[in-house]
């Protein structure tokens, strides 16, 4: 299932892909962008294989929609932040880069929580911290450093794109699974009957989020066939 | 909120609000440093001490620079600024006076300023609207509770050395599971004390 989703998110942005490509200088990215969206959606997950920003994976995940919101606004941080931090990579000092790119960021994180609290005040107050936590999530300024640092602002984009979309999708499967065990409905509307289902609160509470990560994480391990040969430590 | 006494918000914020098991702060260091228990433990006394200070610090900031200019809306980056420029000057600190102390710390200093934690409790102290000595009271929990949940799990994670676990779930996955074990166990302290 997921990975049905991530190509069909793959295949969707394609199209994007190419455009930005005639962009740049010819040559420079050709293909890159669509290798850099695949990576980062699929090949190194940033939360079920690099397993990066689970502090906001695991606490936003009870209801769908705080699932989607948070995605949307990681993806909306990592590409500000990567197209900025590529912009200015030129001109930045290396001894004070890591001062810059948490302002760049920071900056990102106040705009859209800014935006949340004046036009969607109930989940500003349900996603409480965990907005302002973006600035500390190991994802968005674990691309700035490892990728906008070293590359073109277009490709840095899609590469931040790709990765925010790669969080989003964990984040709306966990979500997902939560809300409609833990619930037994999806954005608040009952889909499965009470006659014959119980709702788990468990599921919803913390260690329902803990398990949950695990059992994905598991899954994600079991697809790609990763640990298979170097049995790796647990 | 106000009411309740700086000691209760102590106990609560170790064990009932557990700040890794309850609200998952502190995710990132966790995994990476909680293989050991040496290093589990070397890290957490430094994430008490940091959370403890950063956390008085921010206060004044807050109640006493941002609020009377209006500037709110900045709290985010002044209150990450405070964090990063106070774990440096205690890495200069520590190196200067206590040479020991620095190797022993050093390598952990560093990762202290992405902790999650440390700026979620900050932020909560907010939220909740704290008083100072409730805020200092919340800070050291946070950082008690979090070392005590780390120094467990690397314990567990070192005798899982010895386990033959499905393949799949080798590495992180297993992590997680017996973290949502842990936290499971830690509900049983529910209902002692309660800060919303």
């Amino acid at each position: 299932m997921a990975r049905a989703e991530d190509k069909g998110r793959a295949g969707g942005k394609k199209g994007k892909d190419k455009k930005s490509c005639l962009v740049c200088v010819k040559g420079c990215c050709g293909g890159k962008g669509i290798v850099t969206f695949k990576e980062g959606v699929w090949h190194v997950n940033p939360v079920a294989v690099q397993v990066l920003g689970i502090c906001s994976a695991l606490a936003v995940t009870n209801r769908l929609e705080n699932s989607l919101v948070m995605g949307a606004a990681l993806v909306f941080v990592t590409v500000g932040s990567n197209l900025f931090v590529s912009l200015l990579r030129n001109v930045t000092p290396r001894r004070i880069r890591m001062i810059a790119e948490v302002a760049i960021i920071a900056t990102f994180v106040i705009v859209f929580d800014q935006v949340l609290k004046a036009y969607y005040w109930e989940m500003s107050k349900q996603l409480g911290p965990y907005v302002g936590l973006i600035i500390t999530n190991c994802i968005v300024m674990g691309r700035a450093e490892a990728f906008a640092l070293s590359n073109r602002p277009v490709v840095s984009m899609v590469d931040g794109l790709a990765n925010g979309l790669g969080y989003a999708a964990v984040l709306a499967i966990i979500g997902f699974f939560r809300e409609l065990l833990g619930t037994g409905g999806l954005f608040g509307h009952q889909i499965l009957s009470e006659a014959w289902y119980t709702p788990n609160q468990l599921v919803i509470l913390a260690p329902g989020a803990f398990i949950g990560l695990g059992f994905l994480i598991a899954v994600f391990n079991w697809l790609s066939g990763a640990n298979r040969e170097e049995g790796a430590q647990p | 909120m106000s009411e309740i006494s700086p000691f209760l918000i102590l106990i609560a914020a170790i064990f009932t609000n557990n700040i890794l098991l309850a609200n998952f702060l502190g995710m990132c260091s966790f995994l990476a440093v909680s293989k050991q228990v040496d290093t589990a433990l070397g890290l957490g006394a430094a994430v008490i001490f940091v959370t403890t200070m950063t956390t008085a610090i921010n206060y004044g900031v807050y109640h006493f620079v941002l609020v009377p200019l209006g500037l709110t809306i900045l709290q985010y980056i002044v209150f990450i600024a405070v964090i990063a420029a106070f774990v440096q000057f205690v890495e200069m600190f520590v190196e200067r006076f206590s040479l020991k102390l620095y190797h022993a710390l050093g390598i952990f200093l560093p990762l202290i300023t992405v902790n999650c934690a440390i700026l979620g409790v900050s932020l909560f102290m907010i939220i909740r609207s704290y008083s100072f000595w409730q805020s200092v009271a919340f800070g050291f929990g946070g950082g008690v509770g979090w070392m005590l949940a780390i120094v467990l799990i690397a314990g567990l994670r070192q005798k899982m050395g010895y386990s033959n676990v499905p393949r799949p779930f080798r590495g992180v996955a297993i992590a997680m599971v017996i973290t949502g074990v842990m936290a499971m166990a830690f509900m049983g302290f529910a209902g002692m004390v309660n800060i919303q």
